[in-house]
């Protein structure tokens, strides 16, 4: 994004860019003042109706759990719209920037407070959308277009399953309510419909929180500018997915389904992140993988019920948030001081921005794990918390210290060499300080991060413990967050991941050499990706192909098959045939018009010659005439008949100037064809029979017979239908007579010019 | 009478759809004439047939004595025997025009704006 970014003042945008700060801090100032009351253990409900006859409700709920995310959503936007203002100052599309980033926050709250299904589902489709325009910032490149593309349909079809898995859910429950559902847990992890519903579900929150296999977006989220990264894909968007499942954690967590799926998917997604994130030298990149990390260890431990693990998650999710987003921030900073995010050429910055270097040191120290940070706490917890895990405890517990040692290293990757070791190439632009409101957000979160670690109370009563409430339904209180627990087992596998963690960082390079080896010979999601969507085109491409063939024939084919189907399936489907009908009334002239009719249809469909054809079409129109007036029609006989006789003389003049019906040394005779054809007859008749075996209604027509003449003064009660009654239909009948007199008059008319071309057959063999 | 009159229509069906398939689309035309009186005839008869009286009320009588006709079909069928032969003539012309410029009357050669090439690539 350094290309589109111009030169920071601290003027920023005008109030274009200072509204949006504002809104969202009232928006936190507000938020702040239900700790009192949900700290005390409260929740506070708002609702409205919505949809009432679906049971759909606009319902909110303040608990421990949304308000912690809620706070931290506010609160880091407030910094991170701050932030841009000078990011981004005078960037000619800002006003669209602050509105989507605002968006997307407001998305973002909405999805946290909802207590209802389909409210849930519908903000987390905002977040999605406004993440692509977000992402999709920098439409011009094509990386940013690929990369949010990619991020929508990932997160995208997921949505669509999870909307799935909660129409279930709501359906089997008997409500949409999030709360009066997850009171009923236990019936819930007892149904049927249990394990369809949580894979539905999980597949949402997976590809949202890009668990592995799902992963390879959000790297390539990275496209959006800094600040963007800072908040959707580090503090929140991606964290809507492990919201998710710790919304769901009481009803739904317990059963070994659960345990293992998340269990497994968090371990996994966090040493793989791991090691990528050691891989890779742009800054941003390798923070975007630690994200990856910090998600599968909230995987994991959402996949636990002990009270430790709980505490654990609830303490790493806003350490996290607070590291994370001050570290992308001071990325933004160097970034935007010296014109690259190459961690090779970075060096020496400590001297030229001393606050950033500050601030970096601050929140790295957090990310480490390193006392007295509320970091430290927050892997004690892990740690405390993987010990009580129900099953390979030594696999899950082997698996954080990996990726906490990976990520202390990765820290140092990011805070120390850029500022503390010498530069390793000459960087584009003189280093220089940020100015204060890109230094506001930095600071305040890497201070918020060490005063935390020094005063865990305050953190405990007003979030941690509230929480834990939330998720586990109040059955369990949160363990203590405290600095020195005295030597126990997590102290000692802190200072094993620390030892562990500076080797790593010591030998860092020579391990990213052999990284990007062993990643370059495994599977690649991303081409792998793109080679989906190619898969996709030639799909589409194929099935235009086949359906699309550009042959009228195939066309009418097709309509005609779908009628046999559609008509004769829903025949066999419910019994509507009800064997031979009864012939008995059946008098030898009604045999007779048949037999004209019939004959004269068959012969016109088999008949090689033009004059034949006419003749029966004439004669089996004939015969549909005689066929009225037996039947008390005579108006529409005469209708009938005048107009079989204007059919054959304009198809008998036609003929003279057309060719032979079948090219010479040619037959028509299709057998696909007749077998369709003869099974719409088919269906048609049983169809037809099935609906004379009704009762019939004949309500209208005593209507029509007994108000023709009081009401109309017309006798032929025919007549009056069509001039009176239904005089509109008769007005509308005329004007498509004369619509298609005027068309084939343009038609014959614009014809005369052409017609001394010779009109040559081509003759193909077809 | 009517399960009769159910048999000729599905064999008028099936002989237009047959026809309709054709490659030359003169045949095509002779489907629709035999298909609008197919679909003519399957209103007349699904409002049920009465022989030899037609719908008139008689004079001096308000309403009609005797059980007549169904009348509301037989309006229905007017108007589309009228529009029916509205759509055959369009199509005449249309397919008549179709032959003069193109020079065939085989739906598969009338290719000016798809022409094959463009399918084979």
């Amino acid at each position: 994004m350094s290309a589109a970014k111009t030169e920071a003042s601290a003027s920023g945008n005008g109030w274009v860019g200072l509204v949006p700060v504002a809104l969202a801090a009232s928006l936190f100032v507000w938020f702040l003042s239900f700790v009192p009351q949900i700290g005390a253990g409260e929740v506070v409900r708002l609702s409205w109706d919505w949809v009432p006859s679906l049971g759909i409700a606009l319902s909110f709920l303040f608990d421990g759990l949304s308000l912690t995310f809620a706070l931290l959503i506010s609160g880091i936007g407030t910094l991170v719209l701050l932030y841009s203002n000078t990011y981004l100052a005078g960037h000619p599309q800002y006003a669209r920037f602050a509105l989507f980033l605002t968006s997307f926050m407001l998305a973002m709250l909405g999805l946290v407070l909802a207590d209802n299904l389909i409210a849930i589902f519908v903000f987390w489709e905002l977040t999605t959308i406004t993440s692509y325009l977000l992402i999709g910032f920098g439409h011009e490149t094509y990386k940013g277009r690929r990369s949010a593309l990619q991020a929508l349909f990932v997160t995208g079809a997921g949505a669509l399953a999870m909307l799935a898995g909660f129409i279930l859910l709501g359906f089997s429950m008997g409500s949409f309510e999030l709360s009066e559902i997850l009171a009923q847990g236990d019936a819930l992890k007892a149904h049927a419909m249990y394990l369809p519903i949580l894979i539905l579900i999980l597949a949402g929150t997976f590809t949202k929180s890009a668990q592995f296999p799902f992963h390879f977006w959000l790297p390539n989220a990275m496209a959006a500018p800094t600040p963007v990264s800072a908040f959707l894909h580090s503090a929140t968007m991606v964290k809507g997915g492990v919201y998710l499942m710790a919304r769901l954690h009481p009803g739904m967590a317990g059963t070994d389904v659960w345990f293992w799926t998340l269990t497994v998917a968090g371990a996994f997604t966090a040493v793989f992140a791991s090691f990528l994130a050691l891989r890779q030298t742009d800054l941003k990149q390798a923070l975007a993988y630690t994200t990856l990390m910090a998600l599968g260890t909230l995987t994991l431990f959402l996949g636990q019920t002990s009270a430790y693990a709980m505490t654990a998650f609830a303490a790493f999710l806003i350490v996290h948030s607070l590291y994370k987003a001050g570290l992308f921030l001071v990325v933004g900073c160097i970034d935007h001081g010296t014109g690259t995010r190459e961690a090779d050429i970075l060096g020496g910055l400590a001297r030229a921005m001393p606050v950033t270097a500050a601030a970096a040191a601050l929140s790295a120290l957090s990310m480490a794990g390193v006392p007295p940070f509320l970091g430290f706490i927050g892997k004690e917890l892990k740690y405390a918390g993987a010990l009580e895990v129900q099953a390979m405890e030594t696999v899950v517990v082997g698996a954080l210290v990996l990726a906490n040692a990976l990520m202390l290293a990765v820290a140092a990757v990011v805070a120390y060499r850029p500022f503390w070791r010498p530069a390793g190439g000459a960087m584009p632009h003189t280093p220089h300080e940020a100015p204060w409101p890109m230094l506001a957000g930095p600071v305040i979160l890497a201070v918020l991060g060490a005063f935390f670690g020094l005063f865990p109370g305050v953190l405990q009563w007003a979030l941690v413990d509230p929480t834990v409430a939330a998720l586990t339904g109040g059955d369990l209180h949160a363990k203590e967050l405290k600095l020195w627990a005295g030597v126990n087992m997590p102290l000692i596998l802190s200072a094993v991941t620390v030892a562990l963690g500076l080797a790593i960082y010591a030998g860092h390079r020579s391990l990213r050499a052999a990284l990007i080896r062993a990643t370059d010979a495994g599977p690649n999601f991303d081409r792998g990706w793109d080679r989906f969507l190619e898969g996709l085109k030639a799909l589409a491409a194929w099935q235009t192909r086949v359906l699309q063939s550009g042959q009228l024939r195939s066309y009418i084919f097709t309509v005609f098959a779908t009628v046999l189907v559609g008509l004769g399936g829903t025949i066999l489907a419910r019994g509507v045939w009800q064997g031979f009908p009864d012939l008995s009334g059946v008098t030898w002239m009604n045999v007779a018009l048949m037999a004209l009719i019939l004959i004269g249809a068959i012969m016109a469909a088999i008949t090689r010659s033009r004059i034949t054809a006419i003749a029966s079409l004439g004669a089996s129109g004939i015969g549909v005439a005689m066929i009225f007036i037996a039947f008390g029609a005579p108006d529409v006989a005469i209708t009938q008949l005048l107009v079989e006789t204007l059919v054959v003389v304009l198809v008998a003049y036609a003929l003279l100037r057309l060719p032979q019906l079948d090219r010479p040394g040619e037959r028509d005779w299709r057998p696909w064809d007749a077998v369709l054809a003869l099974g719409v007859g088919a269906v048609v008749t049983v169809t037809l029979l099935a609906v004379l075996a009704t009762p019939f209604d004949r309500r209208l027509t005593t209507y029509f017979e007994t108000a023709s003449w009081p009401e109309a003064f017309g006798r032929n009660i025919v007549n009056v239908i069509l001039v009176d009654f239904r005089a509109l239909d008769t007005f509308g009948e005329i004007a498509v007579v004369v619509i298609a007199a005027l068309s084939a008059y343009a038609l014959l008319r614009t014809t005369t010019d052409k017609a001394a071309k010779p009109a040559t057959q081509k003759d193909k063999a077809s | 009478m009517e399960p009769l009159l159910a048999l000729t229509i599905g064999v008028l069906v099936a002989t237009s759809v047959y026809l309709m398939l054709a490659r030359n689309v003169l045949r095509f035309i002779f489907g629709l004439i035999l298909i609008s009186n197919a679909a003519n005839l399957t209103i007349f008869t699904a409002g049920r047939l009465t022989e030899g009286q037609p719908p008139l009320v008689p004079e001096g009588l308000d309403a009609p004595a005797v059980v007549v006709a169904n009348a509301l079909p037989q309006a229905l069928v007017l108007t589309a025997i009228v529009i029916g032969f509205g759509l055959f003539a369009f199509a005449l012309v249309l397919m008549f025009r179709a032959y003069s410029t193109l020079g065939t009357l085989y739906s598969e050669d009338m290719r000016l704006a798809e022409p094959r090439e463009d399918r084979a690539s």
